[in-house]
C-alpha cells in the first residue's frame, strides 16, 4: 500500500478526524500540538520517556506463545503481547506516562482525564502522583457502580472522582463533563485523553505513545518465529490499544489487522457498541469518526458488558482503515467474550480483562481456520482482576 | 438586506444594544414554543436564538443540557423545529431567527437539505458550536447561498490569527464567548469583556454579540452601549422552568426581559 503517512497536519485521517470543538478550545489544542512537536523533537524528553517506560512502566513486557490454548484450538499459534503485565495493569499507561510527561513539559499542574472501566483513570491517577500533579477523573454515575474498585484505587491514588451523572452515565458523558472542565479552566489545565479519540492532536499523539506496542511485538515476533505475523488482533472501544498494535504494521501489507468490537446481546438487538459496524460516519467529541447515533443524528446509549468498549464513537483512524480496507473491523458478543474469559484463565492462567476478552474470543474463532505454522498475535490490554466482581455477579456469586 | 442585517443596522441606528434571549426549542414545553418566541419579542427581544437539542451538548453547562435532555424526552426534532419557526414567521417578519446547535445532527438531516428548508422556513442565522471555520469551508458556502448566516464564535483565547480567520468566513454577526467556561457559568471581569468587545468590532466588519455570563440587567448593563448585542441564555431556560403552563412561559418570559431590555436602553452605544 505504500508509504502510510496519516493524519494530514489539520489532524485528517482521510476525510476523518479533524478538530470540531468550542472556539475556546482551539488555542490549547494548537498549544498542545506544538508542545507535542517540540517534545518529540527533543531528546532528553525522548530519553526520560523510554527511561519512565522500563523503569516505572516495566517495558518491554513479553510476546508470550499460549502453546496450550494454540494446542487446543489445533490451528494458527496464539502470541499474546503482555500489556497486562504494565504497572496498573493495562495499555493505557504507556499513554498517560507521556501526556503526564508532556503536561510537566508544558508548565501544566492539573491533569483531568475521562475513564470508562478506570483504567485510564487509574493510570492517569498513577502519573499525576509519580510527577507529583492535582488529577481529576470524571466517571459516569453507571460506571462508578460497576467499576468500584478502580474508583478506590484512584482515590487511594489521591485523585478526585467526579460522578457524572448526566446522559446515559457513561463513558461518552464523561467525556463531555472533561470538555466542560477544560473549557472552564484550560489556562493551568491539561487534559490527558485516554484514547485514539477527540480533536487533533490527540489521535495522532495517544496513537504514537501506544505505538510502542506493536514495536516491541513486531521485533519479538520477528526474534521468536522468523517472521512477522498473518494476523493481529486486539479490542476496539475507542481503539488505544488496537491502534497502538496495529500502527507499526499498517505498511506490512500481508499482516492481517482485525479490531474486534463490543457485539453487546448481538448486533441485531441494536444493544452494542460497534459503531464501525453497524454505525455510521458523525461527529462527536472533537474529531469525525464512525458514531452511534439514531436517525436524528442524536448519539445513542451503548450497551457492553465491559465498561470499557461502552463507547458510542471510535478513533478515527480505525474510520479510516476501515473505509481503505487496511483493517477489518468484527463483533464479539458479551456471551462469547466471557467464555473466552474464563477459557484463557483456565487454559493459560491469565485472566484478562473483559474488554481483552473481547479480542480472546475472535482469537479461539479464527485460528481453528488456519495453518499450525501461522501466527497470531492478540493484544492481551489488561488485566481481568477489575472484573471479577462483575463476571461472579453474573454467576449469582457475592463476593 | 438580511433580516439580521436589517435588525443590527436598527440597533446602531437607534444607538442601542440589542437583546438576543436564548431557549431551547421544546422547552418548556413542545406546545408553546411558537407564542413563547412571541412573547420573547414583546419582551424587548431584538432577535432570538433558538437552541436545537441535541444528546451530547459538550459546550452547554447544567441548565441548558438539562433544557436539551428534556426537550429530547418530548421527541423535539430539527423538521419540527423548522416548522416552529415558519409557524412563528406567520406573525413576525421582522425579528431575526438564529438556530444554535450542534454538527452531528444537522450532519443527519442533511447540510444542504437542512440550508434550503431552514431559509424557506424563515430562518436567518445559524451556529454550530462544534463547527469550527477550518473544518466549514463547504457548509459555509452552503449556507450562504441558501441566504443563512453562519455565525461563528470567538472566545478571550482567541489569537490575532482566529479573528483574522472568522473575520475572513463569518455573516451576520460575531458570537463573543466572553469567559472560558460553559454557558451559565459567571464573568467576573467585565472590564476586560468590554475591552476585547471594542478592539473586535474595530477589527471586524461585523457586529458584535456577547454570550455567557449575562443573566439579568445588571450584568446586561455592564455591556450596554459596549456591544452590539448581548444573548442571555441559561438564566432565562432556568426562569422559565417554573411554569406551569405555556400562557405562564409566555407571562414569565416578558417579565424576565423586560428589566433587562431597560438595563441595554438606558445606555447610547459608541
Amino acid at each position: 500500500m505504500g508509504q502510510y503517512q496519516q493524519p494530514d497536519a489539520q489532524g485528517h485521517f482521510g476525510i476523518y478526524g479533524g478538530r470540531y470543538v468550542a472556539e475556546t478550545l482551539i488555542p490549547a489544542l494548537e498549544e498542545l500540538q506544538t508542545g507535542y512537536r517540540q517534545a518529540m523533537q527533543d531528546p532528553a524528553f525522548l530519553a526520560e520517556l523510554h527511561s519512565e517506560l522500563r523503569q516505572f512502566v516495566g517495558r518491554p513486557n513479553p510476546l508470550y506463545h499460549a502453546r496450550r490454548l494454540s494446542e487446543q484450538l489445533g490451528g494458527a499459534q496464539i502470541y499474546l503481547k503482555r500489556e497486562d503485565l504494565n504497572h496498573t495493569g493495562a495499555h493505557k499507561i504507556n499513554n498517560a506516562v507521556g501526556q503526564a510527561l508532556l503536561a510537566r513539559r508544558m508548565g501544566k499542574r492539573r491533569i483531568i482525564a475521562e475513564t470508562g472501566a478506570g483504567q485510564h483513570g487509574v493510570a492517569s491517577a498513577t502519573v499525576a502522583t509519580r510527577y507529583g500533579m492535582e488529577c481529576v477523573v470524571y466517571m459516569g454515575a453507571e460506571d462508578i457502580q460497576r467499576q468500584a474498585s478502580n474508583v478506590y484505587r484512584m482515590r487511594l491514588l489521591g485523585a478526585t472522582v467526579v460522578p457524572v451523572h448526566s446522559g446515559s452515565k457513561t463513558l461518552k458523558d464523561a467525556l463531555n463533563e472533561a470538555l466542560r472542565d477544560w473549557v472552564s479552566n484550560v489556562e493551568n489545565t491539561f487534559y490527558l485523553i485516554g484514547t485514539v479519540a477527540g480533536p487533533h492532536p490527540y489521535p495522532e499523539m495517544v496513537r504514537n505513545f501506544h505505538r510502542v506496542i506493536g514495536d516491541e511485538a513486531k521485533a519479538q515476533c520477528l526474534e521468536q518465529t522468523g517472521r512477522l505475523p498473518d494476523v493481529c488482533i486486539a479490542c476496539v472501544g475507542g481503539g488505544s490499544n488496537a491502534i497502538g498494535l496495529f500502527y507499526p504494521f499498517v505498511e506490512d501489507e500481508e499482516v492481517r489487522l482485525i479490531g474486534v468490537e463490543a457485539g453487546g446481546l448481538g448486533l441485531d438487538s441494536g444493544k452494542h457498541a460497534a459503531p464501525l459496524n453497524a454505525g455510521r460516519p458523525g461527529v462527536l467529541h472533537g474529531n469525525r469518526t464512525y458514531v452511534m447515533a439514531d436517525d436524528d443524528g442524536q448519539i445513542e446509549a451503548t450497551h457492553s458488558i465491559s465498561a470499557g468498549l461502552d463507547y458510542p464513537g471510535v478513533g478515527p483512524e480505525h474510520a479510516f482503515l476501515k473505509d481503505i480496507g487496511r483493517a477489518d473491523y468484527v463483533t464479539v458478543t458479551d456471551g462469547e467474550a466471557l467464555a473466552a474469559f474464563h477459557r484463557l484463565g483456565r487454559v493459560e492462567g491469565i485472566i484478562p480483562a473483559l474488554e481483552t476478552a473481547h479480542a480472546i474470543a475472535y482469537a479461539l474463532q479464527l485460528a481453528p481456520q488456519m495453518r499450525r505454522e501461522q501466527t497470531i498475535i492478540v493484544n492481551l490490554s489488561g488485566r481481568g482482576d477489575k472484573d471479577i466482581h462483575t463476571v461472579a455477579a453474573l454467576e449469582g456469586i457475592v463476593l | 438586506m438580511s433580516r439580521l442585517g436589517e435588525c443590527f443596522r436598527h440597533l446602531r441606528g437607534a444607538g442601542r444594544t440589542g437583546l438576543i434571549p436564548f431557549v431551547t426549542a421544546g422547552d418548556p414545553s413542545p406546545t408553546g414554543t411558537v407564542d413563547l418566541l412571541h412573547a420573547l419579542v414583546r419582551g424587548g427581544a431584538d432577535a432570538i436564538e433558538l437552541g436545537m437539542p441535541f444528546s451530547d451538548p459538550m459546550a452547554d453547562g447544567p441548565v441548558i443540557q438539562a433544557a436539551n435532555e428534556r426537550a429530547l424526552a418530548r421527541g423535539v426534532k430539527l423538521a419540527q423545529i423548522l416548522t416552529w419557526v415558519q409557524e412563528f414567521r406567520q406573525r413576525d417578519t421582522k425579528t431575526p431567527i438564529i438556530l444554535m446547535g450542534y454538527l452531528n445532527p444537522l450532519e443527519c438531516f442533511g447540510v444542504q437539505k437542512f440550508a434550503h428548508q431552514a431559509a424557506a422556513a424563515g430562518v436567518d442565522g445559524l451556529i454550530v458550536v462544534d463547527l469550527t471555520p477550518e473544518e466549514a469551508r463547504a457548509e459555509t458556502k452552503i449556507f450562504q447561498e441558501a441566504g443563512i448566516d453562519l455565525i461563528f464564535l470567538l472566545a478571550p483565547t482567541s489569537g490575532p490569527d482566529r479573528v483574522a480567520t472568522v473575520k475572513g468566513l463569518g455573516s451576520g454577526f460575531v458570537y463573543y464567548v466572553s469567559l472560558r467556561g460553559i454557558t451559565g457559568a459567571t464573568q467576573e471581569d467585565w472590564s476586560a469583556v468590554r475591552g476585547r468587545v471594542a478592539s473586535l468590532r474595530r477589527e471586524l466588519a461585523l457586529p458584535v454579540a456577547v454570550g455567557f455570563g449575562i443573566r439579568d440587567a445588571e450584568t446586561a448593563a455592564q455591556l450596554a452601549g459596549e456591544a452590539d448585542a448581548v444573548v442571555i441564555g441559561s438564566a432565562l431556560v432556568d426562569y422559565l422552568q417554573r411554569a406551569e403552563n405555556d400562557q405562564a412561559a409566555q407571562v414569565l418570559a416578558e417579565q424576565f426581559l423586560r428589566p433587562i431590555r431597560q438595563a441595554l436602553t438606558a445606555k447610547e452605544i459608541a
